[in-house]
């Protein structure tokens, strides 16, 4: 496959096809919506299923509906819209089945805004819905990754039998980037479809999809059953970028287009002397720990950079449990944190540290 | 006296049990009439012959465990959300017959955005709609569709019109829907409304059959354990209160079969 000059929304939307999507349901929703459009015309076009549906609360479900039925199906919102899927996405969680949603994060709280921030950590992190569940999210920081990590979400979404999540923010969604789509991959033949899933029960037992286990003895054992499978996550899928880290004294850590930002912020500060280098949750969860944990005994200060208040900050604290100062630079609502702004809390924590620097960067208002 | 007795006639049972229901005993109360509900759908599918390609989603409510009864594929689906959730099963197995059992409080209520909407997209499933007029499964509270002036323990005065409305007729709203191609209401309360609810159970599964579109069949149900009555007195209660606020009928049937399938 060749370069292509490609919007973010487009893009992952036609790598999820070509990752064997059959089944696309979604609501319209800003900075997301070229998906769903794309999704409207390419769908048919192939004879796949394609629904708006009335709300997310209902596209999640119809999701789920896809999924219980076997086959590689997504949706794609924005924060609020993703904030109206935690039920569905629970009981997904429940009951095991593998979908794949893209998130393209934007300001809140509430109807907020459409600039790009990464307001949905937490809820798609920690689990926003109920009960002590998992799902797998990928941070992409680049129109090209958001393509990667589509086609991987499914890979992953499967082999688990787990929900996997992309989260992207609004400027990913929005830009136009070079980058390249990935063959086009056969939908799973009708015949292939997964043992446990519905497809009338035809010389076989029964299948149920449910979520439902009245008995807590009976619950509790499921959910060990969950977390073994979490655990087995995190032995094997974690990803994560360390970029000029060999010598350097300060971290900072960022995931997505955060990073994307600080990348610029560290060349400059590099050029300048500074002993600086970046470190990329790729996966968020499984979160990198021990990569994280080791970089923490090596460096002598770390500077988290987000676009919300510090949803992951509280990750890095956690991991890093005061081996090294952790320092905090956020701009939330919409509003990216510029290069400048980040090299200059990279150039402060380095004059603190002592470290001998040329010409300071240029203060800028924060 | 010694007469000779006549030769025994051979036995054959005339009333079996269905295929398509597991031999595992319901939960439902005394005198619910979930269980004949279950029932009729199960004899139907027998009759289809469509056990093997036949996909149940459950809702939440009483009936959260049909599928422990119905030998067939099933989901159990969030409250509410059957209808979107089988939009998702049928659309990516159009072969499948794919049916959803709903309670009021869970289609009226809290699944009112979901079910409406499958109406309107024409969603290829079959809606059985099982309107005991309360929450059943939470002991009793008032449903869209409880009576004005019925108590339930959240209208402990009685449903009082100005401020929590009167019954939604759901039959009635959805037959309004272009892409609902089948809707009718009938009652569990006697033999022969049991008798005329199973050929509408049938008539809706075959609407989907034909890809005419939306099909909902609403049963008019009886719940005593909430209704604090006997299983007959509950009987009663549906013929002599329900029927009337909630008449029996067609709302809305395929014009002709002709016709539909142009
Ligand atoms: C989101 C959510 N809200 C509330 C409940 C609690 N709940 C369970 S069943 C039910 C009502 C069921 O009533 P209905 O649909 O009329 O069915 P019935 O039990 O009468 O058969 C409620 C409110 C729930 N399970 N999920
Ligand atoms: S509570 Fe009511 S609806 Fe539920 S099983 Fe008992 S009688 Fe039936």
């Amino acid at each position: 496959m060749a370069r292509e000059l490609l919007k973010g929304n487009v893009a992952f939307a036609e790598a999820a096809i070509r990752a064997g999507c059959e089944a696309y349901f979604g609501y319209p929703i800003t900075p997301q919506t070229e998906a769903l459009e794309h999704m409207a015309v390419r769908m048919p076009e192939l004879g796949r299923t394609f629904v708006q549906a009335e709300s997310e609360v209902a596209a999640i479900n119809m999701v789920y509906g896809a999924a219980a039925a076997g086959v590689r199906t997504m949706t794609s919102s924005s924060s609020p819209g993703v904030s109206l899927m935690m039920e569905g996405l629970s009981y997904m969680a429940g009951s095991e089945v593998p979908a794949v949603v893209v998130d393209v994060m934007r300001g809140g709280p509430g109807l907020g805004n459409i600039a790009p921030a990464q307001s949905d950590y937490t809820q798609m992190v920690k689990g926003g819905g109920h009960g002590d569940y998992r799902q797998i999210v990928l941070a992409p920081a680049s129109v090209q990754e958001l393509i990667d990590h589509t086609v991987l979400a499914f890979d992953l979404a499967d082999r688990y039998r787990i929900v996997s999540v992309v989260l992207a923010d609004g400027s990913l969604g929005q830009m136009m980037e070079g980058a390249e789509l990935p063959a086009m991959r056969p939908p799973r033949a009708a015949d292939a479809s997964p043992a446990w899933a519905l497809s009338g029960a035809k010389g076989r037992d029964t299948n149920l999809i449910s979520s439902i286990h009245l008995d807590p003895d009976e619950e509790e054992r499921f959910n060990h059953h969950l977390q073994a499978k979490y655990a087995a996550i995190e032995a094997a899928e974690i990803r994560y970028e360390e970029h000029l880290l060999d010598d350097a004294s300060i971290a900072v850590v960022a995931f997505g287009t955060a990073a994307r930002l600080a990348k610029t912020a560290i060349a400059g500060e590099r050029a300048a002397g500074v002993a600086v280098g970046l470190f990329r949750p790729i996966t968020l969860w499984p979160f990198p720990t021990d990569a994280l944990r080791d970089l923490s005994e090596r460096v002598e200060a770390i500077l988290v950079v987000e676009m919300n208040m510090g949803q992951m900050l509280e990750d890095v604290q956690r991991v890093v449990a005061e081996r090294c100062p952790v320092g905090f630079f956020g701009r939330t609502g919409g509003v990216m944190p510029m290069p400048e702004e980040i090299a200059a809390r990279i150039r402060a924590l380095a004059v603190e540290l002592g470290a001998a620097v040329s010409d300071a960067p240029e203060e800028v208002r924060t | 006296m010694s007469v000779l007795a006549p030769p025994e006639p051979a036995l054959t049972p005339v009333y079996s049990y269905p295929d398509a229901l597991t031999h595992v005993p319901t939960h439902y109360c005394p005198g619910c009439t979930h269980g004949i509900a279950h029932r009729l759908i199960a004899e139907v599918i027998d009759e289809m012959a469509a056990k093997e390609r036949t996909i149940g989603v459950a809702s939440v409510g009483c009936s959260v465990f049909a599928y422990r009864y119905f030998g067939v594929d099933f989901a159990q689906a969030a409250h509410g959300r059957a209808p979107a959730m089988a939009t998702g099963v049928k659309r990516v197995r159009p072969e499948a017959l794919v049916f959803t059992y709903q309670g009021d409080g869970d289609l009226a209520s809290i699944g009112a955005a979901e079910i409406l909407h499958a109406a309107v997209r024409g969603e290829q499933i079959t809606v059985f709609f099982v309107n005991n007029a309360i929450y059943g499964m939470t002991g009793g509270q008032m449903a869209p569709t409880t009576l004005l002036g019925q108590t339930t323990t959240s209208s402990p005065a009685g449903r009082d019109r100005a401020t929590m409305g009167t019954v939604l007729r759901m039959s009635e709203l959805l037959a309004q829907v272009d892409g609902a191609a089948y809707v009718v209401r009938r009652s569990l309360h006697d033999v022969v409304q049991i008798k005329r609810a199973k050929k509408a159970i049938r008539r809706a599964f075959e609407v989907q059959e034909q890809g005419l579109g939306f099909a909902m069949v609403e049963l008019l149900s009886s719940c005593p354990t909430n209704w604090g009555m006997t299983p007959e007195a509950a009987l009663g209660y549906i013929r002599d209160e329900m029927v009337p606020a909630f008449p029996l009928g067609d709302f809305k049937v395929p014009e002709t079969r002709a016709e539909a399938g142009a």
